[in-house]
């Protein structure tokens, strides 16, 4: 493994190491000194050409807990608002010796292209509509935490498909790891290649809530929507919203998952949003501990 | 050949029991009774140097460490009727040789509650080489406590060291050559008991040169 491009590329084993790696890790984080020498020396750029709170902090605290340096660099306020195109930003990054490059970017696969360019891992922390695999394995790893196996768990994916980099990596991992993923959405949040992916299809989530141990909701991304999807919140909320009523009819150990930002009274009510049964932050702290276990494989190693 | 009795249960059968099991070109160097006996005085050890053995935590090293510490603990306990609290310590974070091998795997960390502070410390390892294990375990003990002593025991001490460490409590001193390995096996990780002598199956490989981390971690997981 020397770059983590798409949560497709990893096998179930390499899956499964990250998983593991994730739980010891897992154990910094109640330490007095949270913080390990493994990747002393060693420097971590975070290159983010978009917005992002959750991740760019996530994969910060990650490098740090392990001690490498860590640079932020954000389109905004850098070269790259002069007119700097993507593979001159990676060779400079490059020219200073980075050893990994965490890159966000609204085009999907530009990570892909930066693992041409430069000598470093690249980690993708989500490119476009494309893919988000750190997002997926924390999602795995919250999943196997709370519910004990991975094996034939039944997992429901549900909102924006069509935008969501996070569905498409989860249906990826989830499928090497050997959950049955369901995703459902309105026909026209559905993306057109979508019989491709390795999972089932469904347009009705009261049908498929019944018979899931997982329901992970989604945020509709209105900042990528240039056409209207569906004819009004109140109706896609009603058909394709988790409230209380929705939340019984699951089976009572069945938990609900979001990978944030959550909006509250669109894809999730606040009440299943505060509900016990809702992972949302055990998500965000197990993503340091995932990050951590990613970055140490990829470059704590030769 | 050294002297081996028939350390497990088939004594009956008269096949002296580690025959079958010895691979070609290595030897038993300490058998299950032997391994049994080294444990038993070193636990007498550790009770007479603490005084009593009131504040100690032993903890062991991945892998072949973590059942030595379990053992050593069983044995006091049966000695003195005292609750000794036993843990691991994985240091593959603190390893100053990662860089030169593909990332490994972590092994597990379970410090007993009550923590370490003010505890005295018996790290547990199945083979003392090189010592920078315990280097790399010393580093890992400052992060997670700060205990009032740190001491050392190991079931064979096969010499070579590279760093001014020395073990507290040594189950055998086992003078070899760079040349050879060794692997102790237990009953909890590989079925039975032995320390087995043979040679590097990488010495041809990279002969004079000090064994590196790259081997070691392929042949014999207890170098230290």
């Amino acid at each position: 493994m020397r770059h983590l491009l798409s949560a497709g590329d990893l096998s179930r084993d390499e899956a499964t190491l990250i998983l593991d790696t994730a739980g010891e890790l897992a154990q910094v984080g109640d330490r007095s000194v949270k913080k390990l020498p493994t990747l002393r020396g060693r420097t971590v750029v975070n290159l983010f050409y978009e917005d992002s709170t959750r991740t760019r902090t996530s994969f910060e605290l990650a490098a740090k807990r392990l001690s490498a340096d860590v640079i932020n660099f954000s389109a905004k306020g850098s070269s790259v608002s002069k007119g700097e195109s993507l593979k001159d930003t990676a060779l400079t990054l490059q020219a200073m010796g980075a050893d990994g490059v965490v890159i966000r970017h609204s085009a999907s696969g530009a990570p892909h292209r930066l693992a041409n360019w430069i000598d470093g891992s690249v980690l993708n922390a989500g490119d476009g509509t494309h893919e988000h695999p750190t997002q997926a394995l924390l999602d795995a790893f919250t999943m196997r935490a709370r519910l004990g196996r991975l094996e034939g768990l039944r997992v429901a994916v549900v909102g924006d498909i069509l935008h969501s980099r996070v569905a498409r990596s989860n249906v990826l991992l989830l499928t090497t790891l050997g959950a049955h993923v369901t995703v459902v959405a309105p026909p026209t949040l559905m993306p057109v290649s979508v019989h491709t992916w390795p999972c089932q299809v469904s347009y009705h989530l009261d049908e498929v809530l019944p018979e899931s141990d997982v329901v992970m909701m989604l945020r509709v991304q209105a900042e990528r929507m240039h056409d209207s999807f569906f004819p009004s919140v109140r109706e896609y909320s009603r058909n394709y919203g988790l409230d209380r009523e929705r939340l019984n009819r699951m089976p009572g150990d069945a938990i609900v998952m979001h990978p944030g930002p959550m909006v509250r009274g669109m894809e999730i009510s606040a009440e299943v949003a505060d509900s016990p049964r809702c992972t949302v932050t055990e998500q965000v702290a197990n993503g340091v501990s995932l990050r951590m276990a990613v970055l140490y494989l990829l470059l704590g190693g030769s | 050949m050294h002297a081996r009795k028939p350390a497990r249960d088939d004594n009956e059968t008269g096949v002296p029991a580690s025959v079958p099991e010895v691979p070609e070109g290595t030897r038993a160097v300490l058998d299950g009774n032997e391994i049994n006996r080294a444990l038993t005085r070193i636990a007498h050890e550790v009770l007479e140097r603490t005084k009593g053995g009131q504040d100690v935590t032993l903890l062991g090293i991945p892998s072949r460490g973590v059942p030595l510490a379990e053992r050593l603990a069983r044995r006091i306990e049966r000695v003195e009727d005292l609750d000794v609290p036993a843990g691991s310590l994985d240091i593959t974070m603190y390893r100053d040789d990662l860089r030169l091998a593909p990332a490994r795997a972590l092994g597990r960390t379970e410090i007993p509650a009550g923590g370490l502070d003010d505890r005295v410390v018996v790290l547990v390892d199945d083979v003392l080489f090189s010592g920078r294990t315990v280097r790399a375990a010393l580093d890992a003990l400052g992060d997670l406590g700060r205990p009032r002593a740190v001491q050392l025991a190991v079931l064979v001490d096969r010499g070579h060291r590279e760093l001014p460490i020395r073990a507290d409590y040594v189950g055998k001193n086992l003078p070899t050559s760079l040349r050879e390995s060794v692997t102790v096996q237990l009953e909890e990780t590989d079925g039975l008991d032995a320390v087995l002598l043979g040679p590097s199956p990488s010495a041809t490989l990279k002969e004079g040169t000090r064994p590196g981390s790259l081997q070691r971690s392929e042949t014999t997981e207890g170098d230290t």
